[in-house]
């Protein structure tokens, strides 16, 4: 029987949860394609995530190395191009991750498999697939087809899919020979590097203001974190903020910066790309202040203003104080 | 050190009002304003720096119409040596793949010591034709670097991974590099600097010239093809607050208190 193949992405010893999100798809895909679904595992020291990994799989892939302990695309590459070319897979899901965005672009290369990057939508049609993507940003959605012959791989984004329970599988653990030698590397892995701490947490506050790249130079900050400390709140930014050096990294929000779950999230002049809506979804309010209509923002968020962040912000400063002096002499 | 570092011109739009063009396959980019993709714009100053301090040349490649001249001279004024223009109309349609065996084609033929290209194109942004680049020259890579410092023989890279942690790699030399917003701060370009080099010769290069087959190339060669695009649901879920400024100000005033416990 046929058997789509979905990548196991973890790291220090912790299953990432795309992994959970590619299963489910998965899952969903090989069903209505009247296949079966195996995910692959590749590590050192693995085999406890391979018992949580049965339940949702016809069969678990597992291939353990001393040399596979850290990530390397060159090692992932090998293991995956064996896996690949045995069980040829009509399909092979693989998370567009900071792990993922190294590894598979290169590993298709070699396989001569064609590859769709970043999909948030995949429909099987038979042994065709239907594909969603984002262009300029999340501003436009793509409906992409394969022009050859499978099989393929897809790269998944992150939060695409949700995780739909379903019930367990009996996942039969297939252990599988590594092909890695003791062949030199021309790249090799020498450490992780923590994310710096700062002195905010983001994290922890229950009122997020958050600028972005709208906020046009480093002298408009201010005028932000008036109405932040206004209303209590913790000045947090998206990515180019952060690039450009006007705030501390650990003021970002996003996949590459941090999650934050406040009661309040306020987006003032961000647009919206994925990577950043990842980071602050699980907000409970969020109010989006853009001055574009259709800015992917506005999807993510429970209120918004289109307006000029210039013209709102201030307006909104001098209210918050206001009311608040008349609350407190009343 | 030689070192090519590959750019695309790509249209603004998070600021523009975006609708889709006739074609129904694209959007309509009349009236927008184009400039060097931004993920590029750090990869040629990385490549800058790096032959400031290192001594070599850099060189420029680009896939594009001649527009893209403004893209490459952009970077000619930032301080690259030369420029290369790839271009021939039988490279319309061409998906990542097939963009990273054209620049392939192109790279073969000059010296090379490290090949920098963005982590993604804003437009289409596969985060594909680097790591493919480097796959089809079969030379190491790594993707996302946010900081890198080239030692004699090898370059020793962070990756950006999730969550600010970073993966240290050393990679032997020649490689490939795709390179994140934030590794440095990119140069100003003047008018004045743009003019001094409106005069430097920036070659092209077709498919013939590269040792291709039209049928490689393009959509022929393509991977995957786009149907058709749509805009996605806006505004799903959000209350749009509307009215003057004071009358939002005070619905926001409301929300704040209701959701976010001001005090
Ligand atoms: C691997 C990877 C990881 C990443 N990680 C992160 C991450 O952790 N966090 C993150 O944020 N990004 C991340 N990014 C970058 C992300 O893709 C976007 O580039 C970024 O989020 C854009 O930031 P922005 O919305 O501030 O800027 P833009 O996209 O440029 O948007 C600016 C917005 O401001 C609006 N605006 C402009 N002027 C005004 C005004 N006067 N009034 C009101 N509105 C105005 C515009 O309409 C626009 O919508 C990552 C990218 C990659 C490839
Ligand atoms: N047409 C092109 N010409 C030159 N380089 C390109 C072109 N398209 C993509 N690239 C390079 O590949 C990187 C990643 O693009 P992409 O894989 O399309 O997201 C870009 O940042 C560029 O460095």
């Amino acid at each position: 029987m046929k058997e789509i193949i979905v990548l196991a992405e973890h790291r220090r010893g912790e299953l990432r949860d795309v992994t959970w999100e590619i299963l489910s798809k998965g899952r969903q895909l090989s069903e209505s394609m009247g296949a079966e679904i195996g995910v692959a595992l590749l590590g050192k020291g693995v085999s406890k995530i391979a018992e949580v990994l049965k339940p949702k799989a016809h069969r678990v892939f597992l291939i353990e190395d001393d040399r596979l302990e850290f990530y390397n695309s060159e090692t992932y590459e090998k293991v995956l191009t064996q896996l690949i070319t045995e069980r040829k897979p009509p399909l092979t899901l693989i998370g567009h991750t900071a792990m993922g965005m190294d590894f598979a672009p290169s590993l298709a290369a070699h396989l001569k498999m064609p590859l769709a990057t970043d999909c948030i939508g995949i429909d099987a049609a038979g042994e065709a697939f239907s594909l969603t993507r984002q262009l300029y940003g999340g501003k436009v959605n793509a409906k992409v087809s394969f022009l050859k012959k499978g099989p393929y791989m897809v790269t998944v984004r992150s939060g695409a899919f949700p995780v739909i329970e379903k019930e367990a599988l009996l996942g039969e653990l297939v252990k599988l020979p590594s092909p890695l030698t003791d062949e030199g590397l021309a790249k090799r892995f020498l450490q992780y590097v923590e994310a710096a701490v700062g002195e905010v947490d983001i994290t922890q506050a229950d009122i997020l203001v958050s600028i972005g790249r709208g906020i046009k130079e480093a002298e408009n900050i201010p005028m932000v974190r008036e109405f932040a400390d206004a209303i209590g709140g913790t000045l947090a930014c998206s990515r180019p903020v952060v690039d450009k050096k006007w705030l501390p990294k650990d003021r970002q929000v996003g996949t590459s910066g941090k999650t934050v779950k406040p009661k309040v999230y306020i987006a003032i002049g961000i647009s919206g790309a994925f990577q950043h809506i990842a980071g602050m979804k699980g907000a409970g309010t969020v109010i989006a202040i853009n001055k574009d209509p259709k800015a992917p923002i506005f999807s993510a968020a429970t209120y918004g203003i289109v307006a000029d962040l210039f013209k709102i912000v201030p307006v909104l400063k001098d209210k918050v104080k206001g009311l608040k002096k008349i609350r407190v002499t009343s | 050190m030689n070192i090519v570092v590959c750019i695309k011109r790509v249209p603004e739009t998070a600021d523009a009002d975006v609708s889709i063009g006739k074609s129904g396959k694209d959007i309509d980019k009349s009236g927008l304003a184009f400039d060097l993709n931004e993920w590029d714009s750090y990869a040629i100053e990385e490549a800058i720096l790096l032959k400031e301090k290192l001594g070599g040349t850099v060189t420029v490649l680009s896939i594009g119409g001649e527009d893209s001249n403004e893209s490459l001279r952009k970077c000619l004024a930032m301080g690259a040596d030369d420029a290369i223009r790839l271009t021939d109309p039988a490279f319309e349609g061409s998906d990542g793949f097939v963009t990273a065996k054209i620049l392939a084609e192109a790279i073969r033929k000059i010296p090379y010591d490290l090949i920098l290209t963005g982590t993604q194109a804003e437009d289409d942004g596969y985060g594909q034709v680097g790591v493919v680049l480097a796959a089809l020259l079969g030379i190491p890579h790594a993707a996302l670097v946010n900081r890198l410092g080239v030692q004699d023989k090898n370059v020793k890279v962070h990756r950006e991974l999730e969550g600010g942690v970073e993966e240290v790699f050393e990679l032997d030399l020649p490689a490939v590099l795709t390179i994140q917003t934030g590794i440095n701060e990119p140069r100003y370009v003047s008018i004045m600097g743009i003019r001094k080099v409106a005069k430097k010769e920036i070659k092209t290069l077709g498919t013939s010239d590269l040792n291709l087959k039209v049928e490689e190339v393009g959509l022929t060669g393509s991977d995957i093809q786009l149907e058709k695009i749509f805009l996605p649901p806006v505004g799903e879920g959000a209350e749009m607050l509307e009215g003057k400024p004071e009358e939002i100000a005070s619905k926001v005033f409301d929300i704040l208190k209701e959701k976010g416990g001001l005090a």
